[in-house]
């Protein structure tokens, strides 16, 4: 295991960040840590990467254990925190050949594994990084964390705040650093990127709810999933809701996701329903559910 | 070894890319110092003073030319009258007035007694005291001087010598305490402000994360800082020297000596505070509510140890300024060698290796 965590626990004061945390990365996985803010991800992350101890259990990155060997683990270590931690002040190349001298190497030695990244933000070499836009940013912070090939990649929430382009093209990114043989764990608060990952850990309140491949995560999914809309969406999750046969009512971009206690519930019984109640261009269609419409499950289960 | 020069590199280029670090690291100095030269400068100098000379003969005459041809003051007005003395003090103008009582000459000759009086405004205390002081030894010397064959038969006469700073200059005073001010401020607050702007940036996460031993990370930001300092310290000297005419009477070798200490000092100082600051806002409220105006106050820049209340003496003992500032003055201005400041080196490299050592068990090798 490249990565193993086993019953991590965090306290920040009386919040309780990580409640028993366990999870195990494969060498050269892409793994991703799915939650939504505050869930625990960034505290998780911390402490695989020697900068917070955990208050219970234990965890090794590569063999070694993240409060013991921290000396040992630091230099074997690719991070990128959450926010942009580069100096602004400095230009891209400046930034780049300083986090190079820090970790005793040199741009040209480790050129390979950086250039595909690097090469898209060459041209601005000279520019300082507090310039960059938000992509050529991450895609800097990104060299800067590879310059010493890391064995693994820790990266904190590397997308929150980027385009969405420049967030295609930082997993494709990824994706080719995972072909050269680099481990990457990478947190994420956005559902739609865990089709990306091989494996998936979910993330709530502290609690891993489940760890698969974003297939049986999704085919984990027990009931029938239902996409409703009408020209009032608002009047339509109330009406929904109160329906006596109503499980769950979540909107999803144009769309409710809803399912039924009962499974047998026909599409026709929705329309009258709602058409009765007087909504207007009422649609209802079946849909296969998504990482998102299991989390919401899971979340209500674990809740209850 | 390179690691620490990559991070030293880097560390010059935040300063001389921050417009605002540069005026504060070579604006600030020289304009405190010649602040403090010029304008809070205890000498007198072309006092505006009124006279009113009720017996306007020869002998009131010469010791009014003899006032102001002095360079002390200035003649702003002659008073016809008493009733004229109170209106021009309250127009805030005139510091002083000399009135001489009638028939000044003729009583001075026949009894040998002749009253002058000097009316000052103590709204200002100092200056007042000054002021008739000098008056009073103009008056006096003329007197001796003319009646040069007269005997008075019991006379003490002191001769004052005023040791070290002949004419009694400002600068000599100022030159070393904006030395220990400018010193301790930029070497204590900036270092303070710039590492914990890497705390508040993130930058500092990943500096953790790096194979970067703390120690590292701390001489690796003092280091430019103690090399500006010292320039710092070289530019004050030299102005001192050459607007002021503060001399260097002993070894410059050991007054640089003296100087590194001081900024190793405040240096470490610094690296203290930013173990504790959570923000640079908050680096830099201690800096100076800590540093700067005890600095100032206490330690004897300013007003004089002795003449503090005694719990105010004991407090200006940790004061590191205090010790600067007498190790510079003996240096300076009386010229002497190590062996006569070794007690002011001693406390000054105690309390840096004290801030030291608690800065190294504070400095944390994680996030909190």
């Amino acid at each position: 295991m490249m990565i193993s965590v086993e019953n991590i626990e965090k306290k920040y004061g009386e919040v309780k960040a990580l409640r028993g945390v366990s999870l195990d990365v494969k060498e050269g996985e892409l793994f991703g840590l799915i939650g939504p803010d505050g869930a625990g991800k960034t505290s998780l992350i911390r402490i695989l990467v020697t900068l917070l101890k955990p208050d219970a259990g234990s965890a090794t990155v590569n063999q070694l254990d993240v409060v013991d060997d921290f000396r040992k683990l630091r230099k074997q270590l690719g991070y990128m925190p959450g926010r942009f931690s580069l100096y602004p002040d400095l230009s891209v190349e400046e930034n780049m050949n300083f986090f190079a001298t820090v970790f005793g190497t040199t741009i040209e030695e480790n050129y390979d594994l950086v250039k595909d990244i690097y090469q898209q933000i060459e041209p601005f070499k000279e520019r300082l990084a507090g310039r960059l836009s938000g992509g050529m940013k991450q895609k800097l912070a990104l060299s800067c964390a590879l310059i010493h090939a890391p064995k693994v990649l820790i990266l904190d929430e590397p997308t929150t705040g980027v385009d969405a382009v420049s967030r295609k093209e930082f997993w494709e990114m990824l994706k080719r650093l995972q072909k050269m043989g680099i481990t990457i764990f990478v947190s994420t608060p956005y559902m739609d990127e865990a089709n990306l990952c091989d494996r998936v850990a979910l993330i709530q309140d502290g609690n891993i709810l489940t760890i698969d491949t974003p297939e049986k995560v999704t085919q984990s999914f027990a009931h029938k999933l239902w996409a409703i809309r009408s020209d009032n969406m608002y009047l339509c999750i109330h009406h929904l809701r109160e329906h006596p046969e109503a499980e769950s009512v979540f909107g999803f971009g144009e769309y409710l996701h809803v399912t039924w206690k009962n499974q047998e519930m026909q599409a026709e019984e929705m329309m009258n329903y709602l058409t009765g109640l007087g909504h207007t261009n009422v649609e209802v269609k079946e849909t296969e559910p998504g990482i998102e419409d299991v989390f919401m499950d899971l979340m209500q289960k674990h809740d209850s | 070894m390179k690691q620490l020069l990559g991070f030293i590199r880097k560390e010059f280029r935040h300063i001389f890319r921050d417009p605002r670090t540069m005026i504060i690291l070579f604006g600030i100095p020289i304009v405190q110092l010649l602040l403090f030269g010029y304008v809070i400068t205890t000498e007198i100098k072309d006092a505006h003073i009124a006279i009113l000379d009720k017996s306007n003969d020869e002998v009131t005459r010469e010791i009014t030319h003899k006032l102001l041809s002095s360079g002390y003051f200035k003649l702003d007005a002659m008073l016809d009258n008493d009733g004229q003395i109170d209106n021009i003090f309250r127009k805030g103008n005139i510091k002083e007035v000399v009135v001489f009582q009638q028939d000044f000459g003729k009583k001075l000759e026949r009894d040998g007694k002749a009253d002058v009086q000097v009316i000052a405004d103590a709204s200002d205390p100092n200056t007042a005291q000054l002021l008739s002081n000098y008056t009073n030894a103009i008056v006096q010397d003329y007197l001796q001087k003319k009646f040069i064959n007269y005997h008075i038969p019991y006379e003490i006469k002191p001769q004052v010598r005023m040791l070290f700073n002949e004419s009694l200059k400002g600068a000599f005073m100022y030159v070393p305490g904006t030395m220990a001010l400018i010193l301790i401020i930029i070497s204590a607050m900036m270092t303070s402000i710039t590492i914990v702007r890497e705390k508040e940036m993130g930058t500092m996460e990943i500096l953790l994360v790096s194979p970067l031993k703390s120690h590292h990370i701390i001489i690796g930001k003092v280091t430019p800082y103690l090399i500006l300092s010292v320039i710092n310290a070289i530019t004050i000297v030299v102005l001192g020297n050459l607007v002021f005419g503060v001399p260097v009477r002993g070894s410059l070798i050991l007054l640089m000596f003296v100087v590194i200490l001081y900024i190793m000092l405040a240096l470490s100082l610094g690296i203290l505070i930013s173990t504790i600051a959570a923000s640079q806002f908050s680096a830099m409220f201690v800096s100076i509510m800590a540093l700067m105006l005890p600095t100032m106050l206490l330690s004897g820049f300013i007003y004089p140890i002795d003449n503090m209340p005694v719990v105010l003496q004991v407090l200006s003992n940790i004061m590191p300024a205090r010790w600067f500032i007498e190790a510079v003055k003996a240096v300076m201005l009386k010229g002497v060698g190590a062996g006569y400041i070794w007690k002011q080196l001693l406390i000054m490299t105690g309390m840096t290796a004290v801030f030291l050592v608690i800065s190294m068990k504070k400095f944390k090798l994680r996030l909190e």
